[in-house]
């Protein structure tokens, strides 16, 4: 096979061909192997389900590709309600003409995240349609995950109380500015920070840290999530501009076309709040675990009028938005 | 340390009562990022002006945008800040569902491999901006010549400020002026602004440390009314400008009278195509509707009359996320940067 056309998506032996030479290749796992309707997998009495869709534009970008991003959307949402991420799905739609050595690389690199996660790939569906940019076809992809939730574990934003420390687990904005930086041809080293939060997720809970609210920092970017566990406990949150983590280069790069990183996405970043006596420990194990190095704990929650505010680097204090619109480039 | 006396003394200040304009969208919204106004005193009043182009272009440009796309021969593409501002009876977005083949862009330049792999189209790009895109613009166009790309062409609503600042200046006690636009011109727009106007202007950069120090000297020259025109913002603008960016623009445009939405006609404040490259041109001059939508005060929040807080509808029927009027619409527009912190 040297690209995808419509009669992989027929149902027939170019379909099973397509399967076998890639996703069984790139996955193999004794749920998947049988190939039926659907897998039947060993379960749990309390499950986390998600599902999410993946359309990102171009496929492949520095540090990662949507094949990366699918794992890590799926996997760490499941984390950020207290599960151990376990099985997944993934249905892609495949535009005609889409190269088969891309698509290789990309169940590839989704097998390898997968591995990396500890997630089992247990059932899959392609579909073949019609290229939107003919001169250049890609992929969808849409994984849902199930996750198992220990008894008593319960994270949610409700929980937040006054006097919790917030902390991120690392910089802010890399994987928007990756992106951005590919489509706009703007050569720099800026890496995308796509990656499944299994390894630090697990070690907090485990160590018995208790986290009252998590989030993974994508679309929308802290200020959106920040107002959003705001809303939802009536708490204030109070966040520090110089303790915010970002690199040089995605300061700069945001800089140049104003963005600002408290609203850019990342894809392997997430928030915490936890009481302020157990901050310092908690950050120790963020910092310890991988993707965890730049982590900081950027302010706390108090007893002042619901909402989000910033003490910013030069001592003023702002109200922090949701993002609003879609955070496109100033023009001037 | 001088930074923490500038602090004290923004934050006790206690002479008049002084209105400071910055012309500049993107100080404006660097003003709010910094909580630049939780530190001054309450006898410090910061205005926006009218530094979002976006803003202050009239609805009789989006009214002739509409007009062009409905043509589907005609291709328009846009920064996606346009798309939802209001024309007299629609916008882009409509036209858009209506069927039209509107397409927005992170660059002016990404419409130029589109025009040249489609010559069937005509690709018309909305081109506004002040003198800081208008360099854009011109390379645009000398890039369009040079690779023989023809079907292209610019519905421009390019501006200039000084007469614009000068039709304001009435109430304000002194002027953050334009960095970036300063970056192009150099600083004698604002050094006879200063003089003819009897007020203050200080050139200042972006940063929070840098307005800080502006609004300081700016503050201070409002005080004992002293009227000139200082540099803060060295590092980036110097005397002359620069003129290889000034000379491109020559190159292809002219100065020409401009209608701004709320301030009415101000000669010479536009920048058209020249007759040598007419055939670039979308119908750009002579464009004047002016209207208003029902209850915005748009127009008067541009010339720093009023605050988006006194608009009747700011934050109640026009939100952030329901846009009504061009200054909540555009991200430059002061009632944006005003409910986005």
């Amino acid at each position: 096979m040297t690209g995808v056309d419509r009669t992989h998506g027929s149902g027939g032996i170019a379909t099973s061909k397509l399967i076998d030479e890639v996703f069984k290749k790139a996955f193999s796992n004794e749920y998947l192997n049988k190939l039926g309707d659907s897998a039947v997998v060993p379960g749990y009495d309390r499950l986390a389900v998600t599902t999410d869709s993946f359309v990102v534009k171009p496929v492949f970008f520095p540090g990662g590709d949507i094949g990366r991003l699918a794992v890590c959307g799926t996997v760490n949402d499941l984390l950020m309600s207290g599960a151990k991420p376990v099985y997944l799905t993934a249905g892609y739609i495949l535009e005609e003409g889409l190269e088969a050595k891309a698509l290789e690389r990309i169940a590839h690199s989704m097998a390898e995240t997968a591995k990396e996660a500890g997630v089992v790939i247990a059932a899959g569906d392609t579909k073949v349609v019609e290229p939107a940019d003919p001169g250049n076809p890609g992929l969808m992809i849409n994984t849902s995950g199930v996750g198992f939730v220990s008894e008593g574990t319960e994270i949610s934003p409700e929980r937040i109380r006054p006097g919790d420390a917030v902390i991120i687990s690392g910089n802010l904005g890399d994987h928007h500015a990756a992106i951005l930086s590919t489509r706009m041809s703007v050569k720099n080293s800026i890496l995308s920070d796509a990656a499944p939060l299994t390894e630090m997720v697990g070690r907090l809970i485990g160590s018995g840290t208790e986290v009252h609210a998590m989030r993974d920092i994508t679309r929308g970017g802290l200020a959106t999530i920040l107002n959003e566990f705001s809303d939802a406990s009536g708490i204030h949150i109070r966040i520090e501009e110089r303790k915010l983590p970002v690199s040089e280069e995605v300061a700069g790069f945001a800089g140049l076309l104003g963005l600002d990183p408290l609203y850019m996405g990342n894809e392997g970043k997430c928030v915490f709040i936890l009481p302020e006596d157990q901050a310092d420990a908690a950050l120790d194990i963020i910092r310890s675990s991988r993707y965890g190095a730049n982590a900081s704990i950027i302010g706390y929650t108090d007893d002042a009028k619901q909402g989000v505010t910033m003490i910013t680097s030069i001592g003023g204090e702002k109200v922090v938005t949701p993002l609003y619109g879609e955070g496109l480039p100033r023009i001037c | 340390m001088e930074s923490e006396h500038t602090i004290e003394y923004l934050k006790n200040y206690n002479g008049r009562e002084i209105r400071l304009m910055e012309v500049c969208g993107t100080h404006s919204a660097e003003i709010r990022r910094n909580g630049i106004p939780s530190m001054l005193s309450d006898r410090i009043h910061m205005i926006t002006g009218p530094g979002c182009p976006v803003c202050v272009t009239v609805s009789g440009y989006i009214d002739r945008l509409i007009e062009l796309s409905r043509d589907s021969r005609n291709v328009i593409v846009s920064f996606g800040d346009m798309l939802r501002v209001p024309g007299s009876c629609s916008d882009l977005i409509h036209a858009k569902a209506e069927g039209a083949d509107i397409r927005y862009v992170y660059s002016p330049f990404d419409m130029l491999g589109m025009a040249a792999e489609d010559r069937e189209h005509i690709y018309i790009f909305a081109a506004v901006g002040f003198e800081t895109t208008a360099p854009v613009y011109a390379a645009l166009i000398s890039e369009a010549l040079e690779q023989g790309v023809e079907n292209i062409r610019l519905l421009t609503s390019l501006k200039t400020m000084p007469g614009a600042i000068e039709r304001i200046a009435d109430g304000v006690d002194g002027f953050l002026a334009p960095g970036h636009v300063a970056v192009i011109t150099g600083t004698g727009d604002y050094e006879a602004l200063a003089s003819k106007l009897g007020l203050p202007f200080v050139i200042s950069g972006f940063r929070g440390k840098e307005l800080l120090s502006s609004i300081y000297a700016l503050t201070r020259m409002a005080e004992r009314s002293e009227a000139g025109c200082m540099n803060l913002y060295p590092q980036a603008v110097v005397k002359e400008g620069n003129p290889s960016a000034r000379n491109a623009v020559k190159k292809f445009f002219e100065a020409g009278d401009a209608v701004w939405r709320g301030m009415g006609m101000i000669p010479a404040s536009g920048m058209y195509l020249t007759e040598e490259y007419q055939k670039y041109d979308a119908g750009s001059r002579g464009i004047a509707g002016d209207a208003e939508i029902s209850g915005c005060k748009c127009a008067q929040v541009i010339t720093g009359k009023l605050t988006p807080g006194e608009c009747p509808m700011f934050g109640k029927a026009c939100t952030a996320e329901h846009p009504v009027g061009v200054c909540m619409v555009s991200q430059e527009g002061a009632c944006f940067i005003m409910s986005s912190g």
